[in-house]
């Protein structure tokens, strides 16, 4: 069976375009969230690793570069656990989309007069609520093990729209590989470039104290700033440097992946 | 039909040709072509523990600072980490490898076949014992070019190999167990999930004299910090480090007692899959 596909979409209006993207927006976030599976992993597996940071190095708070001022490393960890999280979960929108095009769905999707940049919106947006929701976790999680956020409420709100902006960004990417490929495997075996990303910043340990090459990928590392921008807000308070880095890195790094998502999207209606 | 001249088969399947050794060494051999024809089964196998090694070791460079660290070379830390993680690994791939001979098929035409049971677990685990090889000598080559030196010389790198070897065995076991039972990607998934946790809940990170809290606790009681222990020993400066009996005894027992209930294990869940 073939599905007949418009590849020029009908025209919309403003509300109309709204409205769809909203219903799809609503489908992909429910999708997610009815998937404990799939989402377990992505809120348990950075919480081990906080807590396992923080028996392992706890002892490096007070003697190293970049962890003198700090008061626990729990604390420190906090931005990381954050960040790893939500790059954990940012794949699930990308995957979700890969299945949607091997399933056929998609095609449904594209026969059907709606809005063709909703559908990519609708997933980025639903990838960037679980984002949120992730964040808020990670920050609630922690609480009763004394990790405070020297930011107050508005810091943590920060945190939350970073963690929401992050996944937005890092899903573009996610998505453009799931347009391309067609591949929910794909877009899995995509996953270890971003954990490796991650690894080769300042997430996990601070730059200060690291040397030679690391140090040097560390400093070119756009996410070595995110989560720096994140950990002032925790061990510091609330700072406008701090809130730049934790919005405008993740916002700058969306709007490059939004692009690419875009153009394998106006790829993909063109083979259709 | 029958004609006189005809030869009777006996009742018994002869073992000619399905003799352990023979079979076994097949099933190796076919492992082994797995991975020339499917190299993706086996790159992650090989590349993660490489990325493990390089990371770990970059990324938490400053531990070695600490006073009391037991070796000033962050690489020789984590590299027996990588070593352990990679054998094990290795292991669970011949999990993987068994779940899919049972989703294609391929595992019932192995069992109709009329070879000793017992080669269908020492098949698997002497191919996870040659991947365990190859994946050892890569960390291994590539932790001296990022400027691992054993500190104990050729007995150190051995004790090295033997901690993989043992992990190798105890993850074949349980990777295969878990393949006879579940026979399905489901297995996949609880196969890496309870091998990185007892990885990860062990001296895997840091060593017990720096752990606090609850990883203290749970390190002391986990194996696997014991064949990190016998691991670590050629890459480590005395007094935590240096090829002794204290370091190696705790290691072997844990890899005896693990690989034997884990091959049992194994083993019971070959007995059911035949039921």
């Amino acid at each position: 069976m073939t599905t007949a596909v418009l590849s020029t979409p009908p025209r919309h209006t403003t509300r109309d375009s709204l409205r769809q993207t909203f219903a799809l927006s609503k489908r992909s976030t429910l999708e997610i969230l009815r998937q404990p599976a799939l989402i377990a992993p992505s809120l348990i597996f950075p919480l081990f690793f906080a807590a396992l940071g923080a028996s392992s190095f706890g002892r490096a708070v007070g003697k190293l570069d970049g962890l003198k001022d700090v008061s626990s490393f729990l604390e420190f960890s906090l931005a990381s656990t954050l960040a790893q999280g939500v790059l954990f979960g940012s794949t699930t929108g990308g995957t979700a989309l890969a299945t949607d095009i091997e399933n056929g769905f998609m095609d449904r999707l594209l026969a059907s007069p709606s809005t063709r940049v909703g559908i990519l919106v609708g997933r980025l947006a639903g990838g960037s609520v679980f984002g949120a929701l992730q964040s808020l976790f990670f920050i609630l999680a922690l609480y009763p093990f004394g990790v405070r956020i020297q930011g107050g409420i508005i810091g943590a709100l920060i945190m939350v729209l970073s963690g929401a902006l992050i996944a937005m960004s890092i899903g573009g990417f996610m998505t453009a590989m799931a347009l391309k490929t067609g591949s929910s495997e794909a877009v899995q075996g995509a996953f270890p470039l971003v954990f490796i990303s991650l690894f080769f910043s300042s997430a996990f340990f601070p730059r200060e104290s690291m040397t030679g090459a690391y140090k040097a990928i560390a400093n070119y590392n756009p996410l070595s700033y995110l989560v720096e921008g994140l950990r002032v807000l925790t061990l510091q308070g609330l700072t406008s440097q701090a809130t730049a880095q934790a919005l405008l890195i993740p916002i700058a790094i969306g709007v490059g992946s939004i692009a690419l998502s875009l153009r394998q999207l106006s790829k993909r209606l063109a083979q259709q | 039909m029958s004609t006189t001249n005809q030869k009777m088969l006996p009742l018994e399947p002869p073992s000619a040709g399905g003799s352990l050794f023979a079979s076994s060494n097949m099933l190796t051999l076919r492992a082994m072509r797995a991975i020339q024809r499917v190299p993706a089964t086996f790159l992650p196998t090989l590349a993660m523990p490489i990325f493990q090694a390089v990371a770990f070791a970059g990324t938490y460079f400053a531990i070695t600072k600490i006073p009391g660290f037991p070796t000033d070379r962050s690489i020789n830390w984590f590299l027996s980490l990588s070593g352990c993680m990679g054998g094990a690994f290795s292991g669970l791939g011949l999990g993987f490898s068994a779940i899919r001979d049972i989703e294609s098929g391929f595992m019932d035409r192995l069992r109709m076949a009329p070879t000793p049971r017992v080669a269908l677990l020492l098949g698997p685990l002497l191919s996870s014992l040659v991947r365990t090889f190859v994946v050892l000598t890569t960390v291994l080559g590539v932790g001296y070019i990022f400027g691992a030196r054993p500190t104990q010389g050729v007995l150190g790198i051995l004790m090295f190999y033997l901690a993989g070897f043992g992990l190798a065995i105890v993850a074949t076991g349980w990777g295969l167990g878990l393949a006879y039972r579940f026979r399905d990607m489901r297995g996949a998934a609880l196969m890496q999930l309870t091998l990185f946790l007892v990885l990860f809940t062990s001296s895997a990170q840091a060593p017990m004299s720096m752990m606090q809290g609850w990883l203290l606790h749970v390190a002391r009681v986990n194996p696997a910090t014991n064949i990190l222990r016998l691991s670590r020993q050629g890459f480590l400066n005395p007094p935590v480090g240096g090829v002794s009996w204290e370091n190696t005894w705790g290691g072997l027992l844990a890899i005896v007692v693990l690989g034997t209930l884990t091959m049992w294990f194994a083993y019971t869940g070959l007995r059911k899959l035949e039921q």
